[in-house]
């Protein structure tokens, strides 16, 4: 080996300890790559480099900072600095006012890792205490959550490569071979969406989360619009599925708050649920759905209502969740009176205080 | 490792003449693709010209363009190759029919496997007439076993037919995957290929784009879209902001009403061109003027 294939293969080292995955066939790559294209100058080994270590546009910023630190010097000049793609999946760490892509490099690393580090503190902060600058940060980390809505199998069969015998296709196929017998064909029953019901209480008492929850319940609509279904309790039950299934998380949460008369209200909880049960639930919304239902328990009427209410829902959905924001705090108990009632019914109970929880329930949801 | 390119400045100057204008970074790793004889992985915003590049090098290198277009559930019989099975059986039947002489069965079933029987799809299309382009676009669409099938086909180039022998290509096709990150390619696949992502082009390059691809439009016109389009995509609370495909869209849109420059009237009338979404077409009808005002 000689000294410049060191050089590159250090740099590729360094590049795996900035969290890259560089295995050793890439950093070969590598080394042939850049011998190819030149090693004397900057640009052809910084375009090698892309090219053959990284893998996503994730990795790109990473690269050009490693790169820089290594062969310490300007970047190749007319090339544009880490392109700020629209990411998928990982929360944006652009979002806390870092647009200028030519600030220092020292100062934006710094800068960027500690964004980071505070995208992650965010992740497990209660979403009632935080402040206008968290709160946008906050949105559009909801807004990459992923949502995996619930299956459930169809009666119906469908054509697969295997499973039982499919022979109308197989005759048909056969038929038009002139008879020639020929490959069997089989088929399986499929998966289909399940419904989901998102029933959010937007009393007073859950008056800190209920904006943050309705954005959580857009990203479930939107996942799945044609199968889920939101309505919000306060005082009075209010269908807000139609408002959520606007794109823009933004104007889709604008919409919903015209829809609902009654934010932060008291909550009969009992009545409500019984509302939804008449008018909704037994007709079909709730049968084999998955209801989650995202509140604090805090019952002003009868607690006994509740409990018969929250059983009946129990008998007709495939799977209840409670959501109790409260849960995930120190020292809680479940004493309410609401939620004493409801517990024995609930298949499970959820905190959903932080993102860190949303993506708990999300999860929960996935394989319901 | 022979490549039909010298350099990359005369892969770039290739690539500008068959009207795509590749930057540096591109034509970097083009070449490197060319002559290290591996697939090229791009990636980028849609409407960036992922798939442009592919018939661009096709274009240049004088070779058929083999595109296989991915989707869900897409399975080997229909990237790879499959038997003319009712033909096969028509051949039988008139060997049967004719009875010429006594015949070796070995040599009808030869006969079966014959070259004429086999439909060749995309991949075998592109092994057997190389040099070609094969583009895969989208591949982020096919399931996870595609992408290992792809895997196999990609590091050897070849393919075994049982029936048929061995394909093999010589030399290897150009091949160039595209995808839209939907989900993310599997790390084996990656590591076959050499990955670039394209990123909108600086405003100076973008009309530089205008005025190739549509010579008719005047440099007025092709500037003031061009500012439009880059004011567009730096508001961040757009759906989807514009691609190249939607400027290159819009002036023409704007040239074939005889525009000769982008007033409010004509932007508000042709912004279907350009913006998708009708919460975005809300959204930048409220500030086509400030956005106009230069």
């Amino acid at each position: 080996m000689n000294s410049a294939d060191e050089v590159l293969l250090g740099f590729a080292r360094a590049l795996r300890v900035a969290g890259l995955t560089v295995t050793p066939d890439r950093g070969q790559a590598f080394c042939t790559a850049a011998s190819l294209a030149g090693m004397d100058t900057r640009r052809a080994v910084y375009w090698s480099g892309r090219a053959t270590l990284c893998s996503g546009p994730d990795d790109l910023a990473r690269f050009d900072r490693v790169f820089d630190e290594w062969f310490a010097a300007a970047p190749p000049s007319g090339v544009r600095r880490a392109p700020p793609p629209r990411q998928l999946l990982r929360p944006d760490l652009d979002a806390g006012g870092n647009r200028s892509a030519e600030s220092n490099d020292a100062d934006q690393a710094a800068l960027v890792r500690a964004i980071a580090s505070g995208a992650e503190v965010l992740r497990h902060r209660d979403v009632a205490g935080l402040d206008a600058d968290e709160r946008r940060v906050l949105d559009r980390m909801l807004d990459q959550l992923v949502v995996r809505p619930p299956t459930r199998t169809s009666p119906r069969l469908r054509p697969y490569r295997r499973g039982r015998l499919d022979a109308g296709r197989t005759m048909r196929e056969q038929l038009r071979r002139a008879g020639e017998p020929g490959p069997l064909r089989y088929r399986r029953r499929g998966a289909r969406r399940r419904r989901v019901v998102l029933l959010v209480d937007v009393s007073g008492s859950m008056e800190p989360y209920a904006d943050h929850l309705l954005r959580l319940a857009h990203r479930v609509v939107q996942a799945a619009p044609a199968t889920t279904e939101v309505l919000t309790m306060g005082t009075r039950l209010t269908r807000v599925t139609a408002a959520l299934r606007r794109r823009d998380g933004q104007q889709a949460l604008d919409a919903a708050g015209q829809t609902v008369p009654d934010w932060s209200g008291g909550t009969r909880l009992g009545e409500v649920l019984r509302a939804f049960l008449d008018r909704h639930g037994q007709r079909g919304m709730a049968r084999g759905s998955v209801v989650v239902v995202f509140s604090d328990g805090w019952e002003r009427g009868d607690p006994g209502l509740l409990g018969d209410q929250v059983a009946r829902l129990r008998r007709l959905a495939h799977r209840l969740v409670w959501v109790n924001p409260h849960r995930g705090k120190a020292g809680y108990l479940p004493v309410q009176g609401g939620i004493v009632a409801a517990l024995p019914h609930v298949d499970d109970l959820l905190a959903g205080h932080s993102l860190a929880t949303f993506e708990e329930l999300l999860e929960v949801l996935a394989r319901a | 490792m022979t490549s039909p390119v010298d350099s990359p400045a005369d892969l770039a100057v290739r690539l500008d003449a068959t009207g795509y204008l590749a930057d540096d970074g591109l034509a970097t790793v083009g070449w490197l693709a060319l002559t290290m004889q591996r697939p090229l992985l791009v990636e980028g915003e849609p409407g960036t010209g992922k798939t442009a590049l592919a018939e661009a090098l096709a274009e240049l290198l004088d070779v058929e363009l083999v595109r296989l277009q991915c989707y869900e559930g897409i399975d080997a019989s229909q990237a790879l190759y499959d038997w003319d099975f009712p033909r096969q059986i028509l051949h039988l039947r008139t060997v049967e029919a004719t009875q010429q002489g006594v015949r070796d069965a070995d040599e009808v079933e030869r006969s079966l496997f014959d070259d004429r029987f086999l439909l060749d799809r995309p991949v075998l299309r592109a092994l057997r007439h190389s040099p070609a382009v094969l583009l895969v676009d989208e591949v982020d669409r096919a399931d996870d076993e595609f992408e290992a099938f792809l895997l196999e086909v990609l590091s050897t180039y070849q393919v075994s037919i049982p029936e048929h022998g061995t394909v093999t290509a010589d030399p290897p096709p150009v091949v160039v995957l595209t995808s839209n990150r939907t989900r993310e390619l599997h790390d084996a696949l990656k590591r076959r290929c050499l990955y670039h992502w394209i990123d909108h082009p600086g405003l100076a390059r973008e009309v530089q784009i205008v005025r190739t691809r549509l010579p008719a439009v005047s440099l007025r016109l092709a500037e003031q879209v061009t500012r439009a389009v880059h004011r567009l995509r730096d508001c961040d609370d757009l759906l989807k902001p514009p691609g190249v495909a939607e400027t290159l869209d819009w002036a023409r849109a704007l040239h074939a009403l005889g525009a000769d420059e982008l007033d409010l009237a004509a932007a508000a009338a042709t912004l279907g061109a350009v913006v998708k979404y009708r919460e975005d077409i809300e959204r930048v009808r409220a500030r086509l003027d400030r956005m106009l005002a230069s």
